[in-house]
C-alpha cells in the first residue's frame, strides 16, 4: 500500500514536470525480449531518444526462447483485449498478426521518411502487409559468418577459408594441432544456422532459393541436398563430443580462450568478442562462410505496432519515426553488432566487422542475394521452420542417418505446410 | 481411523420448516462456487480445447469446425510419438522412485536420529526452489565436460564415465534424476507424518510376536501408509505431467528431439510453431490418458471408505 | 498417534545398524545439497573464474559483487535496478491467493467430509481431476475471461487464477484431514444447537492449524515459483518475480552472467525457502495430525 502511495505521488510529480502544455503524458508500452547487457544498452538508446522528445517508454520485457515466452505473453494481452503499443516481432509471425488485423498501418510515416527507398526489398514481404507498412525494422543480423581466433590459425599457418574443400583442409590441421576445430553449442537453432549456410555455399542462392524459400520436394530431396547433409556430417567429426546443449556464449568463449579454432554463428557472437576485450581484426577475424561471400542469410528485429484507435498515437508515430532515424540505426547497431536496417547510413561508427557487414549487404541487396535465415525464421513460416529443425538435429546427433535424410526433410516440410 | 459417518440433518431432532430447509441447502450452497469454478474454469476450458482441436486453428483460435485434421497429423509426427514413449518411462520411474525414495528416507529419519530437523530441511528445500533456477546447475553438474565427470576426472578417477545427458538414448533418465531430486523430500514428509500417525501399540504387539523389523514394516505399516500413497500419487502426477520448466532448463527437449514430453510437445506447437490446433488436440489426448489411469485410481480409493 | 519418533525393529538397533543408517542419510544428504553448493559457489565468483574454472572448486577471489548486482543492478529489461523492487509484486500476489483458497479448501473439505449429500465423492472426484489440466491449455481462454471483467493485465487476474486453480489441491488436503477428525465431537454441537458455520468457526478452525500450516506452504511454494501465468497475466512493472528472475537469466544473444543468475536465483528463492526451513517443523507435524492420511 505505501509502496503504491509512493508510486502514485511519484507519478504525479512527473506528470507535473513534463508541462502544462501537454494534456495528458505521451507514453508507449513496449514488449520486447531485449533483457540483458548489449541487447538492453542498445534499446536503451530508443528509450532516451524517446525520453527527448517527451514520452515515456513503459518496458514490458520476456526473455526466453528467442522471444517465444513474449509470443505468448502477446497473445495473451490480445486476447484479453489490452495489446501493448509496441512490440518486438521477428518474420513470419508479423503476417500472422497482420491477417488477425489488430496491427496498425506505418505507411505515413514511411512515406515521410522514405522507407521505401531506403530498406532492401527481401525485407517488404516480411514488413509489408498489402502494400501498407506494418513492421519498423531495426537491423539485419547476418548468420553465414565464421568467427575464427586469429592467434590459432597463424599457429596453423593458415589462411582465412574460402571454399568448402579449404575449410575441411583448415579444421584437418586444427585438428590435428590438438585444437578442437570448431566449437559449436548443441542446440536445434545453432546447428540449424549451420545448416543454413552449408545449404548456401552448396547449391549456392539458387538453390537456396528454391529448398528453404519455396520448399521445393525435387530441391528438398535431391542428390544437393544429400551434399548438404553429408557434409553436415562431415562438421560433425570436427566438433568435441560435449557440445550437446551447451550454450551459444559458451561456445564463443570456447574461440576467445583459444581453445577451439573457429565457431559459425551470427554477428551477434562479436558482442562476446568485445565484451572479453578483444579486437577485430588482431584478435579474431570475422569472414563469410566459405563459399557464401556475395550472399547473405539475414535475420531481422522489428517493432510493430498495435491499433489503439484510428490512427497511430502521436507516441507510436514518434517511436516508428525514432527506429527508422539515420541516427539511431547507426548508435543501435553500433552497440549491437548488427547491421542497420536502411543502406543509407553512413558506416563511420562501426568497427571492421561492422563496415564489412554493411558493405556485404549493399551487394548482396544489389544482386538479389540477400535471402532470409531459414534457421532464425525469415525463410519460411515457423511450422515449416520448426519441422526442418526436427530433422536437422535429429540427423546430427545421430538419430537419423545421411542417407535418409533428405527424404525425412521433404516429408516434415510437407507435413507441416 | 476415527468414525467417518456424515451428520444427516434428519437425524438430529429439530423443527420444520424454512429454517431447516436452507440448513439442508447451505452446505451445498456454501461448497457450489467453487465447484462451479472447477466445472467453468477447468471442464468448461477442457471442452474449449476439445473444440479448437477440431478446428483449423494456428496462431489464435478461429472458430470453424472442420473435423479430426489436427488429430491425423498429430499421429504422423516422430515428435509425438517421442513424448508419449518419455512421459511413460519418465512418470512411472518419476513416482516409483519418488514414493520409494520417499519412504525409505522416512524410516530411516524415523528412528530416532539425532540430526532429524536439519536432514528433513535438506531433502525437502529443493521444492522450495524454482527449477528455471536449479535447471542450469543441474545442467552443468550432468555435462561431462564442465560438471561431475571432469571434477572426478581431475580428481583423479580418469575412468569415470557419465554422459547420459548428452546421450539420446539417456537424456530421459537425466530428467528422472532431476525430476525426482526436487520431490522425493516432500513424499518423504508426506510419508514421515503417515509413520508418526501409526498407532504404536500395533507396533508394539508385533514386536512382542517376534516379527522382524523387515517383515513388521513390509505387512504392517506400509499397508497402514495406503491414503498416504493416494495423496503422494497424484501430487506426482500431476507434477509429472506438468513438468515443463524442469525439462526445458535441463535439456531444452534434447538432444535433439530426445527428451520431449508431452507438456513441451503442447507449449511448442501451441505457442512457438503456430499450430494451435495440433497443440489442443495433443492436450485432449493428454487428459484422456490421465484420465484412463486417475479416474479408476481414484474410483477404487475412495469406494474403500463407503460405509 | 505416536507424539515422536519410535523405532521399529530389534531395540532400536546395534551400533552397526545405526552407523549404516547415518551413512546412508548423509550419502543422500550430499546427493540433495550438490546443487545448492554448485549455485552457491558460483554466485561468489567472478565470471571468468566461472568459465576457466572447475564448477564444484570453492572461489579463489571471493566477491560478493553478483550480490549486489543481482539486487540492485541487473537488468531485467532496459530498467537496470535488480530483482529487489518485483518482491512487493509476488507477496501482493501470494498473499491473497494463498490465503482465499486456503479458506475455500477448508470450507469445501468441511461440507464434503461432515456435510456429505448425494454425489458428494463425484464432486469431490471431479474438483481433484482438475489438478491435471495442464496450464499451457488454459492460457489462452483464461486471458479472454479475465479481459471481459476488465482485469486482463493485472495483479489482481494473477490472484483470480492462482484461486482457481489451486482448489482442487486445498480441497484435498482439507477433506483428508477432516475425514480423520472425530465426528462425534461435531454431532455433539450439532445437539447443542450450533449451525453449519458455528461448527466450522468453533470446533474445526481451532483445531486445523496444521492442515493449515501445510496448505499454505504448499500454496506458497506452487504460486510464488510460478511462471507461465506471471508472463502472460501482467507486464512490466506488475510482473512478480519469477518473471524477472527469467528475464534477468535468459538471455539470447546478450552475455550470460552465471554468477549474477546464481546470486539471483537463491534470492528469488529466499522467502520460500525461509518458509521450508521455519515452518518446516510445521509441516511435519501438521502432516502428523492426518493430512494425507485420507
Amino acid at each position: 500500500m505505501k509502496r503504491r502511495m509512493l508510486l502514485l505521488g511519484a507519478g504525479m510529480a512527473a506528470l507535473l514536470t513534463v508541462g502544462v502544455a501537454r494534456a495528458q503524458p505521451q507514453s508507449v508500452e513496449v514488449i520486447h525480449w531485449w533483457t540483458s547487457g548489449g541487447e538492453a544498452a542498445a534499446l536503451r538508446v530508443l528509450k532516451q531518444d524517446l525520453q527527448q522528445q517527451g514520452v515515456t517508454w513503459k518496458d514490458a520485457p520476456v526473455a526466453g526462447g528467442g522471444g517465444a515466452a513474449a509470443m505468448t505473453t502477446l497473445r495473451a494481452r490480445v486476447t484479453a483485449g489490452s495489446p501493448p503499443d509496441a512490440s518486438q516481432m521477428l518474420g513470419y509471425a508479423i503476417q500472422d498478426w497482420a491477417q488477425l488485423g489488430v496491427l496498425a498501418d506505418l505507411t505515413p510515416i514511411a512515406t515521410k521518411d522514405g522507407w521505401d527507398a531506403a530498406i532492401p526489398k527481401a525485407l517488404w514481404p516480411f514488413s509489408k502487409y498489402d502494400g501498407k507498412w506494418i513492421a519498423a525494422p531495426v537491423n539485419f543480423h547476418s548468420t553465414n559468418w565464421i568467427w575464427v581466433n586469429t592467434a590459432d590459425l597463424d599457429k596453423l599457418g593458415m589462411k582465412p577459408p574460402t571454399t568448402w574443400d579449404e575449410l575441411v583442409t583448415v579444421l584437418d590441421k586444427a585438428k590435428a594441432a590438438g585444437m578442437i576445430p570448431l566449437a559449436l553449442g548443441g542446440q536445434a537453432w545453432q546447428e540449424a544456422t549451420i545448416f543454413d549456410s552449408i545449404v548456401l555455399t552448396t547449391g549456392g542462392p539458387d538453390f537456396y532459393k528454391k529448398s528453404m524459400m519455396e520448399l521445393d520436394p525435387a530441391a528438398l530431396d535431391s542428390p544437393t541436398m544429400l551434399k548438404v547433409f553429408q557434409r553436415m556430417a562431415t562438421l560433425r567429426g570436427f566438433v568435441d563430443p560435449n557440445f550437446s546443449g551447451r550454450d551459444w556464449n559458451l561456445a564463443t568463449a570456447m574461440v576467445i580462450k583459444g581453445d577451439a579454432l573457429m565457431q559459425i554463428m551470427g554477428d551477434w557472437a562479436k558482442g562476446e568478442f568485445v565484451n572479453a576485450h578483444k579486437v577485430a581484426g588482431q584478435d579474431f577475424g570475422c569472414y563469410r562462410f566459405p563459399g557464401t561471400q556475395g550472399a547473405v542469410t539475414f535475420n531481422t528485429d522489428q517493432f510493430v505496432f498495435f491499433k489503439k484507435g484510428k490512427d497511430l498515437t502521436p507516441a507510436q508515430a514518434q517511436m516508428a519515426a525514432d527506429i527508422e532515424s539515420k541516427s539511431f540505426q547507426s548508435a543501435f547497431n553500433v552497440i549491437k553488432g548488427s547491421v542497420p536496417a536502411r543502406t543509407d547510413v553512413p558506416d563511420t561508427a562501426f568497427d571492421a566487422c561492422g563496415k564489412k557487414g554493411i558493405a556485404d549487404l549493399k551487394e548482396a541487396d544489389a544482386h538479389g542475394t540477400l535471402l532470409g535465415s531459414m534457421a532464425h525464421g525469415y525463410a519460411n513460416p515457423p511450422a515449416v521452420q520448426n519441422a526442418m529443425y526436427d530433422v536437422i538435429t535429429r540427423h546430427f546427433n545421430g538419430q537419423l542417418k545421411t542417407e535418409d535424410a533428405p527424404k525425412a526433410l521433404a516429408d516434415a516440410v510437407a507435413a507441416a505446410k | 481411523m476415527s468414525s467417518t459417518t456424515a451428520i444427516s440433518p434428519a437425524a438430529i431432532p429439530r423443527q420444520r420448516g424454512a429454517r431447516v430447509q436452507l440448513a439442508d441447502l447451505l452446505p451445498r450452497l456454501v461448497l457450489a462456487p467453487s465447484f462451479a469454478i472447477v466445472l467453468v474454469f477447468v471442464y468448461g476450458f477442457i471442452l474449449w480445447t476439445i473444440y479448437l482441436s477440431l478446428t483449423p486453428s494456428r496462431m489464435m483460435p478461429v472458430y470453424r469446425l472442420t473435423g479430426f485434421d489436427a488429430y491425423h497429423r498429430l499421429w504422423l509426427l516422430p515428435n509425438w510419438y517421442m513424448a508419449l514413449r518419455n512421459i511413460a518411462i519418465f512418470g512411472c520411474l518419476y513416482v516409483v522412485f519418488c514414493t520409494g525414495l520417499g519412504l525409505l528416507l522416512a524410516i530411516l529419519l524415523d528412528q530416532r536420529i539425532r540430526a532429524e530437523g536439519a536432514l528433513r530441511t535438506i531433502y525437502l528445500y529443493p521444492m522450495a526452489i524454482s527449477f528455471i533456477v536449479t535447471g542450469t546447475a543441474w545442467k552443468w553438474f550432468l555435462n561431462p565436460g564442465l560438471g561431475l565427470e571432469k571434477t572426478l576426472h581431475a580428481w583423479g578417477w580418469t575412468s569415470f564415465h557419465f554422459d547420459w545427458l548428452i546421450n539420446t538414448h539417456m537424456a530421459i533418465y537425466t530428467v528422472v534424476m532431476a525430476g525426482v531430486w526436487q520431490a522425493t523430500g516432500f513424499c518423504m514428509a508426506m510419508f514421515l507424518a503417515g509413520l508418526r500417525g501409526i498407532d504404536g501399540e500395533i507396533l508394539r504387539a508385533a514386536q512382542i510376536d517376534g516379527a522382524s523389523a523387515i517383515a513388521t514394516y513390509r505387512r504392517i505399516v506400509i499397508p497402514m501408509l495406503r491414503p498416504v500413497f493416494l495423496s503422494a500419487v497424484i501430487v506426482l502426477a500431476h507434477m509429472a505431467i506438468k513438468s515443463y520448466d524442469l525439462v526445458i532448463a535441463l535439456t531444452g527437449g534434447g538432444p535433439g528431439n530426445a527428451t520431449e514430453l508431452p507438456s513441451t510437445f503442447m507449449y511448442s506447437y501451441t505457442f512457438t510453431r503456430n499450430e494451435m490446433s495440433v497443440g489442443a488436440a495433443s492436450a485432449v489426448m493428454m487428459l484422456m490418458t490421465i484420465a484412463a489411469i486417475i479416474v479408476p485410481y481414484l474410483y477404487s480409493e475412495l469406494r474403500e471408505r463407503a460405509r | 498417534m505416536r507424539a515422536d519418533a519410535t523405532a521399529v525393529g530389534p531395540g532400536g538397533g546395534g551400533a552397526l545398524g545405526r552407523a549404516f543408517i547415518y551413512g546412508l542419510l548423509l550419502v543422500f544428504a550430499v546427493i540433495f545439497l550438490m546443487p545448492l553448493f554448485v549455485m552457491l559457489v558460483t554466485s561468489f565468483k567472478t565470471l571468468d573464474e566461472v568459465h576457466n574454472g572447475n564448477m564444484l572448486a570453492l572461489p579463489q577471489h571471493w566477491t560478493i559483487a553478483p550480490w549486489l548486482d543481482a539486487w540492485g543492478r541487473a537488468c531485467v529489461g532496459l530498467s537496470c535496478n535488480g530483482i529487489a523492487g518485483y518482491f512487493g509484486n509476488s507477496i501482493e500476489m501470494v498473499v491473497p491467493a494463498v490465503a482465499v483458497s486456503t479458506l475455500l479448501g477448508a470450507v469445501n473439505g468441511y461440507v464434503l467430509t461432515k456435510w456429505r449429500f448425494p454425489g458428494h465423492k463425484l464432486v469431490f472426484g471431479l474438483m481433484l481431476f482438475g489438478c491435471f489440466i495442464p496450464f499451457q491449455a488454459v492460457l489462452i481462454p483464461m486471458a479472454r475471461v479475465l479481459g471481459l471483467l476488465g482485469i486482463g493485465n493485472s495483479i489482481l487476474g494473477l490472484i483470480l487464477t492462482h484461486i482457481v486453480y489451486g482448489l482442487g489441491f486445498t480441497t484435498l488436503f482439507f477433506r483428508n484431514y477432516y475425514e480423520a477428525f472425530p465426528t462425534e465431537l461435531v454431532r455433539a454441537a450439532q445437539i447443542d444447537g450450533a449451525g453449519f458455520w458455528q461448527i466450522f468457526r468453533r470446533i474445526l478452525l481451532p483445531a486445523s492449524g496444521p492442515i493449515i500450516i501445510v496448505t499454505v506452504i504448499f500454496q506458497f511454494t506452487n504460486i510464488w515459483n510460478d511462471f507461465l501465468f506471471g508472463s502472460s497475466f501482467t507486464s512490466g512493472a506488475n510482473v512478480p518475480m519469477t518473471v524477472a528472475l527469467n528475464n534477468l537469466v535468459n538471455t539470447s544473444t546478450g552475455v550470460r552472467q552465471y554468477n549474477v543468475d546464481m546470486a539471483a536465483a537463491i534470492i528469488a528463492a529466499g522467502p520460500t525457502l525461509l518458509v521450508y526451513i521455519v515452518a518446516g517443523r510445521y509441516f511435519v507435524r501438521g502432516l502428523m495430525a492426518g493430512a494425507v492420511k485420507g
